[in-house]
């Protein structure tokens, strides 16, 4: 019994107890052999490739340790999302892989991040694209992001504390939009500031229990479509429908 | 009795003060656990017995004091706990803290559950009147919850609640004439600092971070502006001085309007609604006619409009729009009401008290039963929110709303040609709408339609998706008006009479047009193998089975479960498996906390071990305690719809059982004597009884929805409570006429005996859910019946004196 306590104590003191840094890069390591992993699984199911060279690069450059609160760093490079603080969480870097894939960004592309939080996906971003603008709403997690962004070098990326409704009209158009705040609807003004051919994708559902992703595509005549998406091949019915 | 009435209504107040904090589901599944204190204590109680006895008095008002101070202070210190349901998949300490919190919560159910226990073992042979005084203050602790809840905010009610067990103890202590005499002005004090001395920073509800209404208020410029309590859920006003609300779910791609100044109102820290600012300008909320549920409006001129679920009144206000000469408008929850009509009249531009508007506080479903009046339009709005809807946390709140019978009634209360409309959020894999396709299918086959596809409209935007039912067939100008109605807003047509499938899942694109295809099976000879094999329960929900909600079935957990790591979370229904593991755990816990120190701590008494028949006991005392919780609940209900709302149906139904119970339970001795004159076994007589009375008020709840729904509240509530009587007066008897008879036998094992049948009403409350939405609540009745036949069987195992001679001179 006194030992099952020790043991209970331990897990649960863990992270206030930590007296040694991990080796963070061995541990970003492993994470992109597991999310590579996960995403063969994914496209030995779908015949498709999920998570491309590029993307797995940029995910592999990125320090995510930098981005989290120091009580859950030593988490920082497991799959899983963590909460940053003022009732906001850090993404499931599976999905924030994925996420980046969908967008289909290249070095030239201007990119429009409403929901800034820890400034962590505005960094993998900052790695694939020219320009990177991202509003964030609550003002010290706008300033921790954009002190983040800026002493690892990302001057690429511009973070401003605000109301992410009415986009960024004076960067306007982007190439691609993506929404992590929570929107009862997509603001038209972000429709509006979305180029031709761009795309837009807002995730639903929050960190800890996300939902399917929503990804707006506007084709060359301004017609607006949505796609719904799942990171994973789930096929509701089963046999000959 | 007080401090049985203080339990009760600490149950009560727990569920309420853990919804808000946290979430519903995971209320009941740390209260479920921590009520197994009742089990310990027995446990303990036996062990303990003969050093606790003969200090009854002061044992007693230590254990009342202790269970009023308790009651908070495991709140207070559970409130501190960084318990986080939602990161339960992802941290492996969460766990832990759920350990700690069920210990905690366990404390004050250990101690009210102890002066019980100690109540039996030393009253063994009154043990009728002393269960008695248990049902009786059960019955009250319950009202007084209730009315607490409407009283006084959630921290206060529990105040005032803890205050109940140093009542109880004060009490003891005046009784029994108890020494040192500063005991009485201790308890004084201790009343006093928790009546006025604590300091608010630790009595402030302290709310999950992740909750809607915690996100918004980090907002800059949030702040609440009234907060209303009631037992309904905590409503909290919020308005935002820099950053507008803005809330418009289901709103077109295409639409460029930004709704007008909002409120937002959310129920327990959830469950956004807007209160829309309206000056009388309609131009401003021209918006409404860009979501789904506006369809309707573009089919019918100048309908009568009844809408379900008014909330802060988008759907009276979108009604507004299209210029509707009467609009009707339900909700349950009066104080949403108040808000809208009184405290923001201004601000909402007296919408509640417009000529054309009229509002109802009813609970949706049964204002339709009792209404005599025929609509052109029924509105059924978006209720939930869809972070709840999506993630499966209702999976296994009962609702009435979307039954087969639900939807016959609506369709019945339809003029010809008139329509019903129901708006759900869109989940994928597709869920609810498929299911309410089903359902709907179901309602319009028991009323006789032959073909009920013609009558069927769906249309999906991304987010919400709105079905039409139609009180006859659409008509070829009614369904160009569809079509053009959804392109004009970018959304998809998934069903409509004659549609092909290329022309569905056009603007808001799945990897198939899931949609059309399944409604496509649901019409045709494929339904019942279509709804077979798909990986979500879609079968559609009836009164006796009312889980809209519950979609989760068994064989598609592993698939998930696979993709867990690849953000599939998202395809998980978390009601059943957490309803699953909360019996898994209770009973695992039972066995640790109960069942093992009772082994072996009576190992040691030759006395007891000696006792034969102690399988028999156990038996005895879970199955009573099972059968009489699986009939509460179904009963509870049961009666839900015709009493016309779950909290009169909870007050009504579990008060009259447990007053009714009480008084069977007093009388228990003339049963004896009477079988016992005419020679019968009066366990299978008691059983025999409790039989024909249950299948009597089975017949006779559905007899009352058919008959009597139109009788006034009070009528209804009279008709229940004598419907209820005379089956609780007797599920009062089994109870303590097994204590007396093992008074007779093993006077040791009483406390045990009554811990083992508190822990089976727990477990029993868990497996009752889980059984109905298998087998409904009129297999969960029926089957109570045949556990309190067994138990008669059972009772004549029990080791004792066949003549209860402590009962009967008693």
């Amino acid at each position: 019994m006194l030992r099952i306590l020790v043991i209970a104590c331990f897990i649960i003191l863990q992270p206030y107890v930590w007296a040694v840094e991990p080796d963070f890069a061995a541990e970003r390591r492993a994470l992109m052999v597991e999310i590579s992993a996960l995403a063969k699984e994914t496209r030995s199911e779908t015949g498709q490739g999920v998570i491309s060279a590029q993307v797995m690069e940029a995910m592999g450059r990125v320090p995510r340790h930098i981005f989290v609160p120091p009580e859950v760093r030593h988490h920082a490079y497991r799959n899983r999302p963590l909460p940053i603080g003022y009732s906001q969480t850090i993404s499931q870097p599976f999905l924030v892989a994925y996420m980046t894939e969908l967008l289909q960004v290249n070095k030239d592309s201007k990119v429009l991040e409403v929901g800034a939080g820890s400034g962590y996906q505005a960094a993998i971003l900052g790695e694939l694209v020219k320009e990177v603008y991202t509003i964030e709403i609550i003002k010290p997690l706008a300033e921790r992001a954009s002190e983040t962004l800026k002493s690892n070098g990302y001057i690429n990326v511009q973070v401003q504390v605000g109301d992410g409704y009415y986009g960024w009209k004076k960067h306007a158009p982007f190439d691609a939009i993506i929404v992590t705040a929570a929107a009862s609807h997509v603001p038209p003004p972000l429709i509006q500031q979305l180029k031709r051919g761009g795309r837009m994708l807002i995730p639903l559902g929050s960190s800890f229990m996300p939902q399917h992703l929503v990804l707006v595509e506007k084709d060359m005549q301004d017609r607006v479509r949505t796609r719904e998406l799942l990171p994973v091949q789930f096929v509701p019915l089963t046999g000959g429908h | 009795m007080l401090v049985s009435a203080g339990a009760l209504a600490y149950v009560i107040l727990l569920t309420r003060l853990f919804s808000i904090i946290q979430w519903h589901h995971f209320a009941y599944m740390m209260i479920s656990l921590a009520m197994l204190g009742y089990g310990v204590s027995g446990t303990l109680l036996t062990l303990l017995r003969k050093r606790l006895l003969p200090n009854y008095g002061i044992v007693f008002a230590l254990c009342a004091a202790a269970s009023g101070i308790s009651a908070l202070g495991a709140f207070l210190i559970a409130q501190q706990l960084p318990f986080n349901p939602l990161e339960i998949f992802w941290d492996a300490r969460q766990p832990f803290y759920l350990l700690l919190l069920y210990l905690l919560l366990a404390v004050p159910f250990l101690f009210s559950a102890s002066c019980i226990g100690l109540t039996f073992a030393r009253y063994g042979a009154a043990s009728h009147r002393v269960y008695s005084f248990d049902l009786l203050g059960a019955a009250g602790g319950c009202l007084l919850a209730l009315l607490l809840l409407f009283l006084l905010p959630p921290m206060a009610a529990l105040r005032a609640v803890s205050l109940l067990g140093l009542a109880g103890a004060a009490l003891a202590v005046w009784l029994f004439n108890l020494r040192p005499f500063f005991f009485l002005p201790l308890l004084a004090v201790i009343a006093l600092i928790i009546t006025m001395a604590l300091p608010s920073s630790w009595t402030q509800l302290r709310m999950s971070p992740y909750k809607s209404l915690s996100q918004t208020l980090q907002v800059p410029g949030m702040h609440v502006v009234v907060e209303r309590s009631s037992p309904l859920g905590l409503l909290t006003v919020v308005e935002s001085s820099h950053t507008p609300f803005r809330h418009a779910p289901g709103l077109s791609l295409n639409a460029v309007q930004e709704p007008p100044r909002q409120l937002g109102i959310f129920t327990d820290g959830d469950g956004l609604s807007a209160l829309t600012r309206f000056d009388g300008r309609l131009e401003p909320l021209a918006y409404l006619d860009q979501t789904t549920s506006a369809l309707p409006y573009h089919l019918l001129r100048q309908p009568h409009v009844l809408v379900l679920g008014a909330g802060a009144g988008s759907g009276v206000l979108q009604a507004l729009i299209h210029h509707v000469p009467q609009v009707e408008a339900v909700d349950i929850d009066a104080r949403m009401v108040d808000l809208v009509r009184n405290h923001f009249a201004n601000f909402s531009g007296d919408l509640y008290r417009r000529p054309e508007v009229t509002i109802h506080v009813a609970e949706a479903r049964s204002f339709v039963e009792a209404s005599n009046v025929r609509y052109d339009l029924i509105q059924v709005e978006l209720m939930d929110t869809f972070s709840v809807s999506s993630s499966g946390l209702y999976g296994l709140s009962e609702s009435y709303l979307y039954t087969v019978e639900g939807l016959q009634s609506y369709l019945r209360h339809l003029k010809p040609g008139g329509i019903l409309a129901l708006t759900r959020w869109i989940t994928l894999p597709p869920r609810d709408l498929l299911k309410l396709a089903a359902t709907s299918i179901a309602a319009q086959e028991r009323e006789g339609v032959a073909l009920p596809g013609k009558r069927l409209a769906l249309i999906r935007g991304w987010q919400t998706g709105t079905l039409l039912i139609k009180n006859g067939e659409f008509t070829a100008g009614e369904i160009a008006e569809i079509r053009a109605f959804s392109a004009a807003r970018s959304f998809d047509v998934e069903w409509l009479p004659g549609l092909a499938r290329e022309e569905s899942n056009h603007y808001n694109v799945l990897d198939q047009p899931y949609f059309y295809d399944g409604i496509q099976a649901l019409t045709n000879t494929q339904k019942q193998d279509f709804i077979a094999r798909y990986k979500f329960d879609i079968r559609p929900s009836s009164d006796d089975r009312p889980y809209f909600f519950h979609f989760f079935r068994w064989q598609t957990l592993p698939e998930i479960l696979r993709l867990h790591a690849r953000g599939g979370l998202s395809l998980l229904e978390l009601g059943y498996p957490i309803l699953l593991a909360t019996l898994l755990q209770a009973m695992l816990a039972s066995a640790v906390l109960i069942l093992l120190p009772l082994w072996l701590g009576l190992r040691g008494e030759s006395s007891i071990r000696a006792v034969p028949g102690r399988l028999a006991t156990f038996s005895y005392f879970a199955l009573v305690g099972f059968a009489f919780i699986f009939i509460e609940i179904s009963f509870i209900q049961k009666f839900t719809l015709y009493l016309g709302h779950p909290l009169y149906a909870m007050a009504g139904v579990l008060c009259a059982i447990l007053l009714f119970a009480g008084i069977g339970s007093r009388n228990a001795p003339l049963m004896l004597r009477w079988s016992r004159e005419k020679g019968f076994s009066h366990a299978y007589i008691l059983s025999a009884g409790i039989a024909l009375m249950v299948l009597l008020n089975l017949l006779a709840s559905t007899l009352l929805m058919q008959f009597g729904v139109g009788l006034p509240a009070i009528v209804r509530v009279v008709v229940v409570t004598t419907l209820i009587a005379p089956l609780a007066f007797l599920m009062g008897m089994p109870f303590p006429i097994g204590m007396a008879r093992l008074d007779a036998a093993a006077p040791a094992l009483l406390p045990w005996a009554w811990g083992v049948n508190a822990c089976a009403t727990v477990v029993g409350a868990v497996v009752a859910a889980l059984l109905a939405l298998h087998l409904g609540f009129t297999g969960v009745a029926t089957l109570a019946i045949l556990l309190y036949l067994s138990a008669a069987s059972a009772f004549h195992g029990i080791v004792g004196n066949p003549k209860e001679t402590g009962l009967l001179s008693a």
